[in-house]
């Protein structure tokens, strides 16, 4: 397939694979190359020894990103990708081992000491041990965090939020309440393996009744004298009258935004019954108003 | 701070003891927040444990729950100082699981403006390192700049900082002629006199280099194996720039300078920073000189969008669009390792496809986990305040290293 993309382009060295191969031997299990990208899948337990062969006599002297992914249906679940970058023959390889929850993967923060913080995140997220790292703390959750987040099988909401407890002064852990349901979109076409109700669907699946509604006879209809007879109340005779029930409520008060605000000028006879509120206020409104009319 | 003297309980003799402090995670010379648990010996570091994490967002998580095209505007907050250079390399790793081809044009837009966000990051980092070791004056000025390149990014997508422009065969919308017509004059006029003032306040002063030059030395053999990338590593003095070696778009057109340091200190780092902002004004340069006109997008409708004009008058043009915003599309099952020259150094995403649309795995590189782990090592023997001028020197911005 012809190289269309304009994706970083890095040398990829003529029968690469093949050198790895014999060089690597019985650690490897596979290899294949993708997008012009190496790909080695060795064996766990030798995972140690394959980087330092690659660091010492491939001169790939650079561990850029070790990531875990997770893959629940597989028996060794979790799969941790080394990026090793070579800066003298510009190249650029994966190296990849599988493990699951039990089975720790020997560490590498004896080949460099950037793999320390690297396997940290990995086992914070995903929960995979290495086998010799001294420091395996989580790094990125929270103090006392509990689970691995990025599992496939941890919810994408979590388990616990927290807020400040006006109470108690202090940020208080509580478990996730949801005031709306997390809303999950699947796109996908129906025939290509959405998995969800097409509105108007809902019934399709339903089966159907035991004896279906007929109307052969006039019982069956549910109409007949006793219906006759009363179907004369029914007949409405214009809408009920509205009754007023209960207190009368007080109208709302205007809200006085500006109460600093100078006195209007000029004449407000007109106006004054328009915007007056109370009985008591309207006529200490007034008598100005009427001693700017004498004048 | 002063040392912490205590009568000693059993002898009586006065000793001086170890303490420990919390650098952070709220100091405005931590660059956000990171907290650091140090080990003093007076005023001398014996030992710095950096936590991170407090701006961890499940970003990752996030994404793979998402199209792909609904995540990449979470690119644009990891690194909220440079986002399109993060939008590059997710873009980049579709692209390449899609093997889509970009119109020459678009290429040119996100060199342009790939470029123009390294000069707003580094911006934004050479104020911040001046301010962390004493200097006011050049922060504000070099904000004025910042200020210019946030417009820019405003005229080209709507937003300042959150673009989310670049898109998986392009970009979204072609730029105004006016606005590669002022950036241009930006790069001839405003970006030289004024970058150019601020660091002739900076580079030769006394003070400066006293809180800089031989701080925190890093040899050529460490700088590689704590995985450093970016000006790290070129102050370092190796000449490594992924836009050189491993050029993608239209980089390898481009003709630039990779600057080195000699001496590998904190002012050696920031030197190469402010002569990376003229390299980069000479990419924009360039780009704008040879851009040709032409489409912005793929015109490959299962992954770019039609134009809108065009779904006014076609019903599969509609079909299209209407597929790409809700189904969007699908990617071909594999996985891609993508990294591309972020202003702070290599920004990688690991991008695993089970054929989808949405990725299966997103695992992304930031640059600053490396460079901040190496905290430790880089700061012993150093004084307190030297932490920050080290710190400072890294360029961590926690969006990033958190994720």
């Amino acid at each position: 397939m012809a190289t269309l993309h304009s994706a970083p382009r890095f040398t990829l060295i003529d029968g690469l694979k093949g050198t790895l191969s014999t060089a690597l031997g019985d650690h490897l299990v596979d290899a294949h190359e993708e997008h012009g990208e190496l790909l080695l899948h060795v064996k766990r337990d030798s995972i140690e020894d394959v980087l330092r062969i690659l660091r010492d006599d491939h001169a790939y002297q650079q561990l850029m990103e070790i990531a875990g992914a997770d893959y629940p249906s597989r028996a060794e679940r979790f799969e941790i990708v080394y990026m090793l970058l070579s800066l003298t023959t510009n190249s650029r390889i994966m190296v990849k081992c599988r493990a699951s929850e039990d089975t720790p993967v020997p560490t590498v923060t004896t080949l460099w000491p950037n793999a320390g913080w690297l396997e940290r995140e990995v086992f914070d997220m995903y929960g995979v041990l290495f086998a010799g790292n001294t420091d395996l703390r989580r790094i990125l959750t929270d103090y006392g965090f509990e689970g691995h987040p990025f599992r496939k099988d941890f919810p994408l909401t979590g388990y616990t939020e927290l807020r400040y407890s006006e109470d108690e002064k202090r940020v208080v852990y509580e478990p996730v309440e949801l005031a709306q349901d997390l809303r999950q979109f699947d796109f996908m076409s129906p025939w290509e393996g959405a998995d969800y109700v097409l509105p108007g669907d809902e019934k399709a699946d339903t089966p159907p009744v035991d004896d279906p509604k007929v109307t052969e006879k006039p019982s069956d209809t549910g109409a007949g004298a006793k219906t006759d007879k009363h179907a004369a109340d029914k007949v409405s005779a214009g809408a009920p009258a509205e009754k007023d029930g209960g207190e009368a409520i007080d109208p709302p008060k205007p809200t006085e935004d500006r109460a600093a605000r100078p006195k209007r000028k000029g004449k407000t006879t007109d106006t004054a019954k328009a915007t007056e509120t109370k009985k008591k206020k309207a006529p200490a409104k007034r008598k100005p108003a009427a001693k700017k009319d004498g004048k | 701070m002063s040392m912490q003297l205590e009568e000693s309980p059993t002898t009586g003799d006065e000793v001086i003891t170890n303490y420990t402090i919390n650098f952070g995670p709220q100091h405005p010379a931590a660059h956000g927040v990171l907290r650091m648990v140090m080990e003093l010996d007076g005023e001398i570091i014996e030992r710095i444990d950096p936590h991170v994490g407090l701006l961890h967002r499940g970003t990752e998580k996030l994404i793979e729950n998402k199209t792909y095209l609904q995540a990449l505007p979470y690119f644009d907050r990891l690194d909220y100082c440079s986002p399109l250079a993060q939008e590059y390399s997710y873009v980049l790793a579709i692209e390449k699981l899609l093997n889509v081809e970009v119109p020459e044009r678009a290429q040119y837009l996100r060199v342009l403006f790939a470029e123009l966000t390294r000069i707003c990051n580094h911006m934004l980092n050479i104020g911040a390192h001046v301010m962390d070791v004493g200097a006011m004056t050049p922060n504000l000025w070099v904000f004025e700049l910042r200020e210019d390149c946030m417009n820019f990014f405003e005229r080209a997508s709507g937003a300042r900082m959150h673009a989310a422009w670049f898109r998986p065969g392009g970009v979204h919308q072609d730029v105004p002629e006016k606005l590669l017509v002022d950036i241009g004059e930006w790069l001839d006029t405003r970006l030289p006199e004024l970058f150019g003032d601020a660091m002739s306040l900076v580079l030769d002063n006394r003070i400066f280099k006293q809180r800089n030059v031989d701080i925190a030395v890093v040899s050529k053999d460490d700088a590689v194996a704590w995985g450093f990338s970016g000006p790290m590593i070129r102050a370092a003095g190796i000449p490594w720039d992924l836009r050189k070696s491993q050029p993608y778009d239209v980089y390898e057109r481009m003709e630039f300078d990779i600057p080195v340091g000699t001496n590998s200190d904190c002012y050696d780092r920031f030197v190469v920073r402010v002569k990376e902002v003229y390299e980069s004004a000479k990419i924009m340069k360039q780009c704008l000189r040879d851009m040709p006109s032409g489409p912005v997008a793929s015109d490959d409708r299962k992954v770019a969008p039609p134009k809108r004009a065009e779904m006014k008058q076609s019903m599969e043009a509609l079909i299209h669009h209407f597929k790409l915003y809700t189904e969007g599309f699908h990617v071909p099952a594999g996985e891609v390792y993508v990294a591309t020259e972020s202003p702070k150094g290599e920004f990688g995403v690991y991008l695993v496809s089970d054929g989808s649309n949405k990725p299966y795995r997103c695992k992304i590189r930031p640059t600053a986990f490396s460079h901040l782990q190496a905290m430790d090592f880089m700061s012993r023997g150093h004084m307190l305040p030297d932490a920050t001028a080290i710190l400072g020197a890294i360029d961590v911005v926690f969006g990033e290293c958190d994720r």
